[in-house]
């Protein structure tokens, strides 16, 4: 896998021309690697399973098991999923440099998501109530620790 | 009852943002309330939802925290329904509301810690907590907006942000994703749907709902200019002019790194961040001063005469 720093850089570098379909298809395969370190990190296999057609959604999937917080990402990940839809579709569309361009700020968006959860611990945790929500529910409360 | 009527009325739940960073949306939710005719009933005494902070330290503090605003409204104001235009409070309400209806633990906690501070414990369903997205969606409508729009916002184009509490976690939230009429977990449009009826032509915006960096802003101030540095290019690159926000974390969040990317990466967007409330009371007629325009931080004076809406 590459590092986040070369995905980022790898991003950046990407042009619409010649190929957008395989611009398209590089930014998707870099979201891949994106959710593949997120899974890692926390001792799973990457799926190689696909949802819907796509490996990133599964993945996705595999990654917001158990913590609720990832679904943050949800959207962004079909976000890119749509938008490599239209390059892959409509390669020579009037707006094609501009897709490109959008995808390429929408896996932005994944990567610096994803990558800000792991480089500092615990970070995200306030996300979408994630840490209430992974506790017990029986988890003892202060209030019941009272004397 | 229809929600038409019901919402007519509502308890205010402003939280503590609204009366700092973001007062220019308690100035305009309570003026674009005032020019439709809703009535806004601030919460008595009201307190912290317990927002982000004591939510991590020990949930059902948190849980009770938002129950004591909900008990006010029920059993001291004899309201049934609180408005609360914070993503943050409205988020935190619907998750103390759906854990006194599903977890034991919670209610026994919350009735130890109400009988303690010597009010009436709240109960699952006294009230409904709804956004000012609701408020004005269902009592006003978009045809009623329509009718009552003075300076259109024609010709403005609009990337609507809605940030993430808005609609996460799905489970909080039963009244949405309920088909035709209601709002969508995934593709919000509420806002969209209120300024498209006053005019506004909305963007394609792939990242309404995606993370603004908010909470990470202290911790790792770089990741969220980054996070915010995306939002304001992608709203650019969608033609839009203008991101009309309805959560104050998001929206202080976008002004101020919006400053620190320039500052800091030397990336200046071009991009005019305002309340939709502000947008909608400013299509009702209403003065830039009586939305509060002139407290956000960035500056839009030039851009609302540029449109003649100042």
């Amino acid at each position: 896998m590459r590092s986040f720093d070369e995905l980022e850089a790898t991003i950046g570098a990407l042009q619409a021309d010649p190929d957008a379909s395989a611009a398209a298809l590089s930014l998707l395969r870099i979201s891949e690697e994106v959710l593949e370190h997120w899974v890692t990190a926390r001792g799973q296999e990457p799926t190689m399973e696909e949802r819907e057609g796509f490996r990133l959604l599964a993945l996705h999937r595999q990654g917001a098991t158990k913590e609720p917080s990832f679904n943050a990402c949800r959207e962004t990940c079909r976000e890119i999923v749509y938008h490599y839809n239209l390059l892959h579709l409509q390669p020579d569309h009037e707006e094609t440099t501009d897709r490109v361009e959008m995808m390429k700020m929408i896996s932005s968006h994944l990567l610096l998501f994803v990558s800000g959860k792991m480089q500092v611990a615990e970070l995200g945790e306030f996300c979408c109530s994630s840490k209430p929500i992974r506790l017990n529910s029986n988890n003892d409360s202060e209030v019941n620790r009272e004397p | 009852m229809t929600k038409k009527d019901k919402y007519q009325k509502v308890a205010y739940y402003p939280g503590c943002a609204l009366e700092g960073t973001g007062h220019s949306y308690n100035r305009s939710t309570k003026a674009v309330g005032k020019k439709l005719g809703l009535d806004l009933v601030e919460v008595k005494n009201w307190n912290c939802c317990g927002a982000m902070e004591v939510k991590n330290i020990d949930p059902k503090i948190q849980t009770y925290l938002s129950s004591r605003v909900m008990s006010v409204a029920a059993n001291e104001m004899d309201m049934d329904v609180v408005m609360a235009p914070c993503n943050g409070c409205y988020h935190n309400l619907k998750k103390a509301e759906y854990d006194l209806k599903n977890d034991e633990d919670s209610v026994a906690v919350v009735d130890k810690l109400s009988k303690k501070a010597g009010h009436k414990t709240y109960e699952s369903g006294q009230v409904e907590t709804i956004h000012a997205l609701d408020w004005i969606k269902e009592t006003i409508g978009e045809d009623g907006l329509r009718e009552r729009v003075k300076n259109s916002l024609q010709g403005i184009k609009i990337a609507n942000y809605y940030g993430c509490m808005y609609t996460r976690p799905r489970h909080i939230f039963p009244e949405k994703d309920q088909g035709p009429g209601s709002e969508s977990t995934s593709k919000p449009h509420f806002m969209d749907d209120l300024l498209a009826a006053a005019g506004a032509e909305n963007v394609e915006f792939p990242l309404k709902t995606a993370c603004c960096g908010g909470a990470h802003t202290l911790s790792d101030s770089d990741t969220s200019t980054k996070l915010v540095l995306n939002i304001l290019k992608a709203a650019k690159l969608a033609g839009a002019e203008v991101i009309a926000t309805e959560c104050p974390t998001c929206h202080s969040g976008l002004e101020m790194h919006q400053i620190r990317a320039a500052e800091v990466f030397g990336e200046k967007v071009e991009i005019k961040i305002l309340y939709f409330t502000q947008l909608l009371g400013l299509a009702l007629g209403l003065k830039p001063r009586k939305v509060g325009v002139h407290e956000n931080v960035s500056d839009s004076m030039g851009f609302l005469k540029e449109k003649g809406l100042a």
